[in-house]
């Protein structure tokens, strides 16, 4: 099924809550606003969260002769959509599995949806190193997958855990692609004094010191959390967080 | 004609079969211990559970691709769940502090509220358990990153962060901080269960157990092993944006499902109150009322809000005490409030 992708992109973070979802998003919009087909699969299982990002929340996926049929955000269908949140019939409701549900859940994600032909498709993962990760990287084997793009926050707390994902990936066989760094400074309306909340700098330091590209920093900017399915390249195309995600496509598409 | 898919309704069992069809075919590369005892699943509404008597003979086992091995396999409960039991005899209050949602502060309530109990009353004895496995965050945020654990006959000794609070966590166990835990579900079962009935806590009046985010293998096995140890309850910790409460409603589901007691929700970086010009403003906007509204919608308790304050993440990230060396800000005094709340739940040690 992932024969005529052309390139797989994952996104990755050993900490929860740092902005993949957000990144995987922003990434997939930008990369279809250059002119691409994109594909976007969510596989956290337990905290769905793209459906919601997109407002696609209540879309169905279909089954086709050919296996699932993703939800489509456009009518050209260019940006196919997989998570699932689509399957689930009430959005309150847990899903609560152990790793082999997990696993076989994520295979079939990976094998049984018809993405068609696409330049891009870019994984959102759950945080950590476990089943969902370890099945990703099991049937990406077989398949050329361009690498994955880490995120972190700029606190220890969460660059610690991304370093146990850099040797997740090492062990892996898994190329890196870059090292995002997110929540890096907010600016607060009333003064424009802007804070680091959580410092600053982390990322690209470790990123040095993994010797790994930083593909560099997006600072807290509640706009883009509320952008939900709008683009952020068009929407806010002065932004520091436009420039950053603009940088990372120019990168990605040279290579 | 196209069919819907769909987890919950009509075509799930189908779309089960075609899991479990799938999942014979591939026992797959790392670590391979996927045998059907560990597909437990909770939400599975008339599945006996492979550890009932019933496994494999009740009516909604007919038809089930998993019923013969249902059926053949040990039955009984798990032996860990009475040694759990009596390890944790001796410990007042067990409460899980949970979260759908990553990166919301779970870790952060953890250890401030552990820090607030110990420091209001010396001759109280608290611990704190990291079952978070693949991204262990309490060895740093209490500063004893880099400490090793002790085995002793007795099981393992915990590492004393104060005279009265002690923590366990499998960050304690990795040779290097960049060490990573590439375990699929049935091994990290196994650790938890050596957590929860191997550590000497000696006498405890609360033991806090943080957990890694999501609802998944890690939380199964916990509250399986808690099962008959007197759990008091779960902590809920969620930010006010409808991402976080997304996953937060899921969570809630979760512990009605499993029957644990929510014991309320906490609402962490709801302000964030400007250094420069002390003036709040919000960054993670609460477009859908915040946690006050779900524990309205959902008729939980909202035991209080944290506002995000930079130092919280300096004095966290270098694992000092934030309630005995800020206590006067106002952080300080919402975890007092929480823990007052909490006591109403209290049982006092004999
Ligand atoms: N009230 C607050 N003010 C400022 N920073 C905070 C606050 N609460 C948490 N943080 C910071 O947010 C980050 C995430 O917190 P924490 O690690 O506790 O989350 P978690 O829910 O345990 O994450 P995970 O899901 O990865 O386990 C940390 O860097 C922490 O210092
Ligand atoms: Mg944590
Ligand atoms: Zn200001």
């Amino acid at each position: 099924m992932l024969d005529d992708v052309k390139h797989i992109i994952l996104i990755l973070s050993g900490k929860g809550g740092v902005g993949k979802s957000t990144v995987s998003t922003q990434l997939a919009l930008t990369l279809k606003e250059r002119g691409f087909k994109v594909g976007l699969l969510d596989i956290d299982l337990c905290g769905p969260s793209i459906p919601y990002l997109l407002q696609l929340e209540g879309k169905d996926v279909h089954q086709a002769d050919g296996g699932w049929v993703p939800v489509y955000t456009d009518d050209k269908q260019n940006f196919a959509v997989m998570s699932i949140g689509f399957l689930l019939n009430s959005r309150n409701s847990a899903v609560v599995w152990r790793g082999p549900k997990k696993t076989a859940m994520v295979k079939q994600f990976l094998t049984d949806v018809c993405w068609g032909d696409l330049d891009y498709l870019i994984i959102d993962t759950p945080p950590g190193t476990s089943d969902e990760h370890i099945t990703v990287m099991e049937n990406l084997k077989t398949v050329k997958c361009d690498g994955a793009i880490l995120v972190t926050t700029p606190q220890q707390v969460s660059i610690e855990d991304v370093r146990k994902e850099i040797t997740f990936c090492k062990k892996t066989g898994i190329h890196i692609l870059g090292l995002i760094e997110n929540m890096s400074g907010f600016v607060c309306p009333h003064c424009t004094e802007c804070t680091n909340i959580f410092s600053k700098g982390g990322g690209e330091s470790l990123a040095e010191l993994a010797k790994i590209p930083f593909l560099g920093t997006l600072p807290i900017d509640p706009r883009v959390g509320q952008l939900l399915g709008k683009t952020c390249v068009k929407e806010l195309p002065d932004s520091p967080s436009a420039k950053t995600f603009n940088g990372i496509v120019d990168r990605l598409v040279v290579t | 004609m196209q069919q819907k898919v769909e987890i919950n309704g009509q075509s799930r069992r189908q779309m089960q079969k075609a899991i479990n069809e799938k999942k014979k075919k591939s026992r797959d590369v790392t670590g391979q211990e996927d045998d059907a005892d560990d597909d437990d699943d909770v939400s599975e509404r008339n599945c006996p559970g492979i550890k009932s008597k019933d496994a494999g003979k009740a009516s909604a086992c007919s038809g089930c691709p998993s019923q013969q091995i249902c059926a053949s396999g040990p039955k009984g409960p798990d032996p860990g769940i009475e040694l759990v039991q009596n390890r944790l005899e001796q410990v007042k209050n067990k409460i899980l502090i949970l979260s759908g949602k990553g990166g919301v502060g779970k870790s952060t309530v953890t250890a401030l509220l552990s820090r607030a109990l110990a420091a209001d009353d010396s001759e109280r004895n608290v611990a704190v358990l990291d079952i978070d496995i693949c991204g262990p965050s309490q060895p740093r945020v209490l500063g004893v990153l880099g400490e090793q654990v002790h085995h002793s006959g007795s099981g393992w000794s915990p590492v004393y962060v104060d005279d009265n609070l002690s923590v366990m966590s499998i960050g304690f166990l990795l040779s290097t901080p960049d060490d990573a835990v590439i375990w699929r579900g049935p091994k990290k079962n196994g650790m938890i269960r050596q957590f929860l009935s191997e550590v000497d806590w000696g006498k405890l009046d609360y033991l806090l157990i943080d957990t890694p985010p999501g609802t998944s293998d890690e939380h199964l096995s916990a509250t399986t092993y808690l099962s008959e140890a007197d759990l008091t309850g779960a902590i809920i910790v969620t930010t006010p944006q409808e991402v976080a409460l997304l996953d937060v409603r899921k969570e809630i589901d979760y512990c009605r499902k499993v029957g644990i007691k929510v014991l309320g929700v906490i609402e962490n970086m709801y302000l964030f109150v400007c250094p420069c010009c002390q003036k709040l403003s919000e960054i993670f906007p609460a477009t859908t009322g915040g946690a006050r509204r779900m524990c309205e919608d959902l008729d939980v308790t909202y035991l209080g809000g944290l506002p995000l304050d930079p130092k919280i993440a300096r004095y966290c990230d270098e694992g000092k005490n934030f309630i005995t060396e800020m206590p006067n800000s106002s952080i300080t005094d919402s975890c007092k409030n929480i823990i007052k709340e909490l006591a109403k739940y209290r049982k006092e040690t004999h």
